[in-house]
């Protein structure tokens, strides 16, 4: 079985703060996960979850207290793993004083590229970017948007084996999050390995292979964005016609909403053919009946939700 | 080595775009007016006057850029989370401050070789002539070159764990008392205990001895300079930025970035 891309086993991150650092904050507690080769990996979680930290912790940035983490079957200690590679910043920011080909010019130099080489790459990322027409402007004239571009544009410039992407989708508009999804695809389809960290659900559902949802540093729970939140049935959904002038009345019908031209109602499962009786009674043609599974969203907002209670409790009881 | 190379040209970019070598107008401003005055004063000391005022100007404005951009070198791109892109290249951490330091090296070298020049054109419109013996302003513009490699060294080792601004103070400080370092040795002669001796003995020798480069009084009369103390001085300037620049590379490469 081929190693991981990425190993961590037991990843800690404490930064010491108060007067005289005598204070510790746990930004990561013992993170122990793996992306396979290959792999889309979606790290989720609300702002502050240690998201972040983790990727920095990867890419040498910042070190762990606790822990150890591999990439490409090398320790991240070491640098000449940089080679294969690829890695966005969160909020990225690049020398203003610079045009995006040369701030691209500038990082394909680390990989000895000849200068042939080098401009057809800076040429090649700066369309595939939708740059090609902004490539001679300086930096400091870019909006946040077009710095995710060039971020996306360096992080891929040397056709690493795999890439790392802290917030992607960050500043963004529309066009600019389907494009960063496109290019995401298209890098899974050449086999890459992508790790990309993100607070945008639907992102991670479109995108990700399997997903890690970390919250108040501690890795949640992991796996395929629809096994993480269990198949379990939360409920039903009817869609129905009903001829115009027929009373709303009865239990359930009562409860249906207009949708385009007929009803919608979501029942509980186990009241499901007590509603189909009473609709068909009611002499209503059911169109579709559908189960109503969990959403990524769902579980996410509760682990959020049960996260920040247990910190309000904290602060309450001052512990 | 070449990528060292990258990080320090593109650290040279920087200062010129950031128009740090725009410095070199307002020594050619100063220049002129010192060239003009000078000639009027015309008592035979026009040189001397041209000479000390030229060699002042450029140690100064040296060690204001050596300063205050040796401190920004690091501590900005923290700021600014440039770094965390650059670092995600097959680069050591000791990799990039030697570079940065290097294209700060470069960027003083060329204002240090651009004010010589213009410190030359002044000599000639005052003096109407240049002498071999005018080559002695060259030594010393180049031990001023020496003394403001140590002084970005030092500047980037106390960027490396401070903030900019103690990083300033303390680099200014020990600039100061670097001046000091011969009279500071000199105490072991006066009445001080063998303790206190022994203290100011050991702070002497780890101060960077910047009165070493000061040769302008012997530039401004034409008194030749040893070629030993050129060599001792040069191979001073790199053993001691070699220490401080391995000091700094031992503290950043285990400093966790913003």
């Amino acid at each position: 079985m081929p190693s991981p891309a990425i190993e961590t086993e037991s990843l800690a991150k404490e930064y010491p703060h108060g007067f005289l650092h005598l204070k510790k904050k746990t930004s990561l507690e013992g993170l122990t996960m793996q992306v396979q080769e290959g792999e889309v990996f979606g790290l989720l979680g609300p702002n502050g979850a240690g998201k972040s930290t983790t990727i920095k912790l990867l890419m040498g940035i910042i070190f762990p207290t606790a822990g150890s983490a591999r990439m490409l079957d090398k320790p991240v200690s070491d640098v000449s793993m940089h080679r294969e590679i690829g890695y966005l910043p969160e909020q990225p920011y690049f020398y203003d004083y610079l045009t995006a080909a040369e701030v691209l010019d500038y990082f394909a130099r680390f990989h000895g590229y000849s200068g042939a080489e080098r401009g057809e790459r800076v040429e090649r990322m700066l369309k595939k970017v939708g740059l090609e027409t902004a490539g001679k402007i300086q930096l400091r004239k870019y909006s946040k948007g077009m710095l995710q571009r060039v971020g996306l544009a360096q992080a891929i410039l040397h056709d690493p084996k795999l890439v790392i992407l802290d917030e992607p989708m960050s500043g963004l508009d529309p066009v600019g999050r389907r494009e960063v999804r496109d290019i995401i695809l298209e890098l899974k389809n050449a086999g890459k390995t992508i790790l990309f960290s993100t607070h945008i659900l639907s992102d991670a559902e479109v995108l990700c292979d399997r997903v890690g949802v970390i919250a108040g540093g501690k890795l949640r729970g992991v796996g395929a964005p629809g096994a993480i939140v269990g198949m379990k049935t939360v409920g039903m959904e009817i869609l129905f016609e009903l001829a115009e002038g027929k009373a709303m009345a009865g239990k359930f019908l009562a409860t249906a909403s207009k949708s385009g031209g007929g009803y919608r109602l979501s029942v509980a499962e186990k009241e499901l053919y007590e509603a189909l009786d009473e609709l068909s009674e009611a002499g209503a043609k059911i169109i579709a009946v559908t189960q109503i599974k969990p959403t990524l969203e769902d579980f996410f907002m509760e682990l959020v939700g049960k996260e920040r209670a247990q910190a309000a409790a904290v602060e309450v009881s001052g512990k | 080595m070449s990528r060292v190379l990258t990080v320090a040209r593109n650290t040279f970019r920087e200062a010129v775009r950031d128009r740090v070598l725009y410095n070199l107008v307002f020594f050619a401003l100063l220049m002129m007016a010192a060239a003009v005055i000078v000639g009027q004063i015309s008592m035979d000391i026009e040189t001397v006057v041209m000479i000390s005022l030229g060699l002042s100007a450029i140690s100064l404005i040296g060690l204001l850029i050596a300063v205050f951009t040796g401190v920004g070198l690091v501590s900005k791109e923290i700021d600014k989370r440039t770094l965390h892109a650059v670092l995600a290249r097959p680069l050591q951490r000791w990799e990039f401050l030697l570079g940065k330091f290097t294209g700060l090296v470069m960027t003083l070298a060329v204002n240090t070789a651009a004010m010589a020049a213009g410190l030359f054109l002044a000599l000639l419109v005052v003096k109407h002539s240049l002498v071999r013996g005018d080559s002695v302003v060259l030594v010393a513009v180049f031990l001023i070159l020496l003394k403001l490699m140590l002084v970005v060294a030092l500047a980037m080792l106390f960027s490396c764990f401070t903030s900019p601004l103690l990083a300033i103070l303390f680099t200014g400080g020990i600039y100061v008392a670097g001046l000091f370092v011969s009279e500071l040795r000199s105490l072991q002669v006066t009445n001080l205990t063998p303790q206190m001796q022994k203290f100011f003995a050991v702070i002497s020798y780890i101060l960077p001895n910047f009165g070493n480069y000061d040769v302008m009084g012997a530039a401004a009369h034409g008194r030749g300079i040893a070629g030993r103390l050129v060599i001792y001085n040069t191979l001073y300037t790199l053993l001691y930025c070699a220490i401080v620049l391995g000091a700094a590379s031992v503290i950043f490469s285990r400093k966790d970035l913003k």
